[in-house]
């Protein structure tokens, strides 16, 4: 057991102190000279969360009917804004950082795990400020939340496996920026994120069965896990109350799994050409 | 008589560290190459984009040409050694640091590295203006690979040598350059890797502190255990602290052994070099070399040996001219002094009167005992009497640029290339043996 330790410090701890330096320093950075320094990261939710709410919840009157929604709204933003950050900072991240690249030798896939680990705490923090709204929604919570750690590397599996993909074209191909932002509007409308999916399935008829299908987006089923877990089990709809068939339920995961493999896959078939090429 | 002990002692270390020079072969291999082979692709088409990407595909463009950088290279790094890497610009030295760095990879052929390699292509790498001094070194620090309490530990060294000590708490953005310089070189050479690697970074930050980097640099030479890979276009520090020294030029080791040929063949190829580009420029020009015409088509000064001279060579030279104008005719001869300037010698406009027209070649002999190292060029200019001032010659044509003859002295006696004159040329000696002992100069005893 130790000597498995050993190899596995032998082998990522260098991996690991450039990561933790290049996250810290990132961090440290984000609200540099600000008057309120780091408070802006849980102030920025907060307020961000109060705009929405207000729009959502007090003007559009979105709502699948439960007290609970206004929350559930917001644990799906935040989710997705994980998603974006990090794959909008990670996409670039190899080029940005190719002035390290060109001189230095370490494991060039940090860059790409940095940004997603930045997005990762600025995540856990909007999950925090999550949690605190949900206390005074007086949300019930049940045995499942003990399943969110699960549906939270999931959503991160994908993400970075997304992240490693884009990263790795935008070294040849800037377009990818451009052709991303408009496939995450996409994405975004195509999952029952700001709609809750009854708005959908309940008219009936062939898009309500077609519908159903977004569930089978993986991040779209983590968020919905994610949302089923921590806060609403009753109201909202996942992969596993919507479809019987296993094939069918299991297809989110494995999509996850492929998804990150390949981009593992193509980054480090890639990286050693990094330096050359930028 | 302590301070007398203290030169006995580094005496034997320097011996100790002469001597592993020749002994390198006996300690282990810590870096080998073995036919290294690198080729770059050198974009032909700007295909920065998908669309032009998609166009050159269906037109059949490759969009890039390949670019052979090295060739084949193989050497071997023993621990201890302080090995120079030297070769004129383009010629592939840094793509060899990379690939030693590991931030290229080969082609073809295998890098061995064992032990903790520190590599510094740049110095500062990642260093952030927003962050402090002590931030920095500790950014730095990680991504050369060390963790938090490694840093720890080698930090007041930083620090110290850096002299930086009441600014570590200042953001790097309110550092002088000189300041920001000074940190990053010591974060470099006080980080404590098996293998140093460094790429032309002596010429940094004042004279006091580079004269400390030069007694780090002989520090680091004495202990065996640590390596050092110098890449540099400076055969002074390569004389200097290298115990090996090797040259590449287009991708190919050319020249590989003690420091002092290595760089000897550097020097000529420098010169070599010159004169090609020289003779190339004239091509162009087409018609006459520069500072020749149509009275007097050719005139160039010649080496009769292409070597490299000690001080007790004599030079020998010829002059070749064509010139069919009747009537006296002169050649003098200028020693230019390369490096230090300023004319050494003028044999006067008036002396040499030829007294063959036509094309001739005529010998010539100097000797060249008076001399320091150094590099010269003789320049010969072909004059006819002037009408108007009896004592003086016009110049007709002259013998410069790749007419114009170059040579360099490189004598295993020379004690110090600062000066032109050597000992033998010229001594200063007391008048009064009282006041004044005169100690021999250390090479002056070997001989």
């Amino acid at each position: 057991m130790t000597k498995m330790v050993e190899t596995l410090r032998a082998r990522y701890g260098y991996a690991l102190v450039v990561l933790r330096g290049l996250v810290k320093t990132d961090f440290r950075l984000r609200y540099q000279g600000s008057f309120l320094g780091i408070a802006w990261s849980v102030l920025k939710p907060l307020m961000l969360f109060c705009v929405m709410y207000v729009v959502f919840a007090k003007f559009l009157r979105m709502s699948d009917g439960t007290p609970t929604y206004p929350v559930v709204l917001l644990l799906g933003i935040s989710s997705w804004q994980f998603v974006t950050e990090s794959a909008g900072v990670g996409l670039r991240s190899v080029v940005d950082r190719g002035d390290l690249l060109r001189k230095i030798h370490f494991p060039n896939y940090i860059v790409v795990v940095s940004a997603t680990m930045g997005a990762l705490i600025s995540y856990a923090i909007n999950l925090v400020v999550v949690l605190v709204f949900a206390l005074f929604s007086g949300v019930q919570f049940t045995w499942r939340v003990a399943l969110l750690p699960l549906s939270i590397i999931e959503l991160y599996a994908v993400t970075l496996g997304l992240t490693l993909i884009m990263a790795t074209m935008y070294v040849y191909f800037r377009d990818i920026a451009h052709i991303w932002e408009v496939l995450q509007q996409l994405i975004f409308y195509a999952m029952p994120i700001i709609y809750p999916l009854s708005y959908v399935t309940d008219r009936g008829g062939l898009l309500a069965t077609l519908a159903r299908l977004e569930l089978l987006n993986p991040i779209a089923q983590s968020i919905q896990d994610i949302r089923h877990n921590f806060i609403a089990p009753e109201t909202q709809p996942t992969v596993w109350n919507q479809f019987d068939n296993w094939a069918l339920r299991l297809l989110p995961v494995v999509l996850t799994v492929i998804i990150l493999v390949l981009g593992v896959y193509l980054f480090r078939r890639n990286s050693k050409r990094f330096a050359e090429v930028m | 008589m302590a301070g007398n002990n203290g030169a006995v002692v580094r005496d034997e270390r320097e011996i100790a560290a002469e001597q592993f020079a020749r002994n390198y072969a006996k300690a282990p291999v810590v870096l080998s190459a073995s036919h290294v082979s690198k080729a770059f692709k050198l974009p032909t088409e700007q295909a920065t984009g998908l669309k032009q990407a998609f166009i050159n595909w269906t037109r059949g463009i490759k969009g890039y040409k390949m670019q052979q950088v090295l060739k084949d290279i193989s050497f071997e790094v023993h621990q201890g050694e302080f090995f120079g890497i030297v070769g004129r610009n383009g010629g592939g030295k840094s793509t060899l640091l990379k690939l030693i760095s590991q931030i290229y990879y080969p082609e073809h052929g295998e890098i061995h590295v064992s032990g903790k390699l520190v590599p510094f292509i740049e110095l500062g790498v990642g260093f952030n203006p927003e962050l402090t001094g002590r931030e920095n070194v500790y950014l730095n620090g990680a991504l050369l690979g060390f963790t938090t309490e490694q840093i720890d530990a080698m930090y007041d060294d930083i620090v110290e040598f850096a002299e930086l000590g009441e600014f570590m708490d200042q953001k790097l953005k309110n550092y002088s350059s000189g300041m920001q310089v000074r940190l990053a070189f010591s974060v470099a050479i006080k980080a404590q890797g098996d293998i140093l690697v460094l790429d032309e970074v002596l010429a940094v930050g004042d004279e006091a502190f580079q004269r400390k980097c030069s007694d780090f640099f002989t520090e680091i030479k004495k202990d065996p255990t640590k390596t050092v890979i110098l890449v540099t276009h400076d055969m002074g520090s390569v004389k200097k602290y290298c115990t090996r020294a090797m040259m590449i030029a287009d991708g190919e080791v050319v020249a590989m052994g003690d420091p002092e040929s290595v760089s000897q063949k550097y020097t000529l190829a420098n010169l070599e070099a010159e004169r090609k580009l020289e003779k190339e420029r004239q091509d162009a020009r087409g018609g006459y070399p520069n500072g020749l015409n149509e009275r007097c088509p050719l005139l160039r000064t010649v080496a009769c040996e292409q070597k490299v001279y000690t001080a007790d060579d004599t030079f020998r030279f010829y002059v070749e001219y064509q010139f069919d104008e009747p009537g006296d005719f002169y050649l003098a001869i200028a020693l230019h002094d390369i490096r230090r300037g300023g004319i050494t010698y003028d044999t006067g406009a008036k002396v040499l009167r030829m007294k063959r027209h036509g094309h001739q070649k005529v010998y010539f002999e100097m000797p060249l005992n008076l001399f320091n190292d150094g590099e010269f060029r003789l320049v010969t200019s072909l004059r006819t009497p002037s009408p108007t001032n009896p004592d003086f010659a016009d110049m007709v044509a002259v013998a410069i640029e790749s007419n114009a003859c170059t040579f360099v002295i490189r004598d295993p006696h020379c004690r110090d290339s600062y000066a032109l004159l050597n000992d033998s040329a010229l001594t200063i000696t007391p008048e009064n043996a009282d006041e004044v002992e005169v100690v021999p100069p250390r090479s002056a005893a070997k001989k």
